[in-house]
C-alpha cells in the first residue's frame, strides 16, 4: 500500500524526464543547414552533417530543445530555425499571414453579405424585374381595385 | 457607393502591385554583386571591412586595424577537406613573411564554432582566425564556396585575383606564390 504513492509518482517524473531529452530527429526538421537552406532532414552537405552530429551529442547530454537551438543561434544567427522565435520583430513573421487570412476573411464575408442582400431583393422583384411594392402602397392599391370590382 | 468602393479597391490593388515590383526592381539594380566578380574584371576594388570574433582568443577583430599591412584572407571551415590540406602552407607563408608585415587572416564561415576552434589547433594554425558563422562576409566577397583566398594590398584594395580551392594544389600553388609576392611588394 506504501508503494503506490511512489509508483504513481515514478509515473508523473519518468514521462517528464523523457519530456526534458529531445531525439535528433525533433530538431532535424525544425533547423536549417546554412549553404543549402533546406532543413537539415533533407540536406546532406558536409555543413549540415556537421551540425546533425551536433545536435546528436547535445541530445546524448540530454539538452533541452530551446538550448540547443540557442547554441546554434549564437553560432549561425536566427537564419538557422525552419520558423522565426516567437519574440519581438520576429513576431510579425506570425502575426502578419494571420491578420491578412483576418482582413481576407473579413472582405470576402462583407462581399458575400452584399451578393446574398442584392440576390434576395431581386428575387422579391417581379417578373418585369421591379422591386416590390411598400406594403402601405399595397394595400391602398388593394382597396382601389377592389372598388372597381364592386 | 458601390462604385466608388470598387474603384477604390482597384486603386489599392494597383498601388500594391506596382510598389512591390518597384521593389523589386529597386533590389535587383542595387544589390551588390559582391567584390570578387570585380577582381575578375580587373578592378581593385577596396575589401569588404569586417569586424568579428576572434575565434583563437577572445574579443574581435576588424579588417581595418590591419590598414597600411599586406594581408590574406582566406575563408574556410571545418568541413571542408581542401581547408585542412591547405592550412599548412597557409601556416608557413604566415611565419615567412610576417617579419615582412604580412598579415595571413582565416575567417571561419558556416561553422559550428566548437568545431572549429578543434580544427584550428589540430592544424597547428598560429595565424589570426576569426569566426563568421552565419556567413555574413560571403555575400561582401560574392563567395561561392570553400576554401577561397583574397589579396589585401596596403592600401586597403584588393588584388591579383580571388583563388578558389586550396593554395596548395597543383592549379593555385604558383599563382599564389606571386599574389603573395605582388602583395608584399605594394
Amino acid at each position: 500500500m506504501r508503494l503506490l504513492p511512489a509508483i504513481a509518482l515514478a509515473l508523473i517524473l519518468v514521462p517528464a524526464a523523457g519530456a526534458a531529452c529531445p531525439s535528433a530527429s525533433d530538431l532535424e526538421d525544425e533547423l536549417i543547414c546554412p549553404t543549402c537552406k533546406t532543413t537539415l532532414d533533407q540536406s546532406n552537405a558536409p555543413v549540415a552533417r556537421q551540425i546533425k552530429a551536433y545536435v546528436a551529442r547535445r541530445v546524448e547530454d540530454c539538452a533541452s530543445k530551446e538550448q540547443i537551438k540557442d547554441e546554434l543561434v549564437a553560432d549561425f544567427g536566427p537564419s538557422v530555425l525552419a520558423a522565426p522565435p516567437r519574440e519581438g520583430f520576429h513576431w510579425l513573421a506570425w502575426i502578419l499571414p494571420l491578420a491578412g487570412l483576418l482582413v481576407a476573411a473579413g472582405v470576402v464575408s462583407v462581399l458575400v453579405w452584399r451578393w446574398s442582400r442584392s440576390r434576395s431583393v431581386e428575387a422579391a422583384a417581379d417578373s418585369n424585374g421591379r422591386p416590390p411594392l411598400d406594403p402601405e402602397l399595397e394595400r391602398r392599391l388593394d382597396r382601389e381595385l377592389a372598388r372597381y370590382d364592386d | 457607393m458601390t462604385g466608388r468602393l470598387k474603384l477604390a479597391a482597384q486603386v489599392l490593388a494597383l498601388a500594391l502591385v506596382t510598389g512591390l515590383f518597384a521593389l523589386l526592381v529597386w533590389k535587383l539594380a542595387t544589390q551588390d554583386e559582391g567584390a570578387a566578380p570585380k577582381l575578375g574584371r580587373g578592378e581593385t576594388p577596396p575589401a569588404p571591412g569586417f569586424r568579428l570574433d576572434r575565434l583563437d582568443r577572445p574579443g574581435k577583430l576588424s579588417l581595418a586595424s590591419y590598414r597600411g599591412r599586406p594581408v590574406i584572407i582566406n575563408f574556410w571551415a571545418s568541413w571542408c577537406i581542401p581547408c585542412k590540406e591547405e592550412a599548412p602552407l597557409l601556416e608557413s607563408v604566415w611565419k615567412q613573411y610576417r617579419g615582412r608585415g604580412l598579415v595571413v587572416l582565416g575567417v571561419d564561415i558556416n561553422d559550428v564554432r566548437g568545431e572549429a576552434r578543434r580544427f584550428a589547433r589540430e592544424n597547428r594554425m598560429s595565424y589570426p582566425l576569426v569566426y563568421d558563422g552565419p556567413g555574413e562576409t560571403t555575400t561582401d566577397y560574392g563567395l561561392t564556396g570553400v576554401p577561397e583566398t583574397f589579396f589585401v594590398a596596403r592600401s586597403g584594395r584588393l588584388v591579383c585575383e580571388r583563388l578558389q580551392a586550396g593554395v596548395h594544389q597543383e592549379a593555385n600553388k604558383e599563382r599564389f606564390d606571386e599574389c603573395v609576392q605582388e602583395v608584399l611588394g605594394t
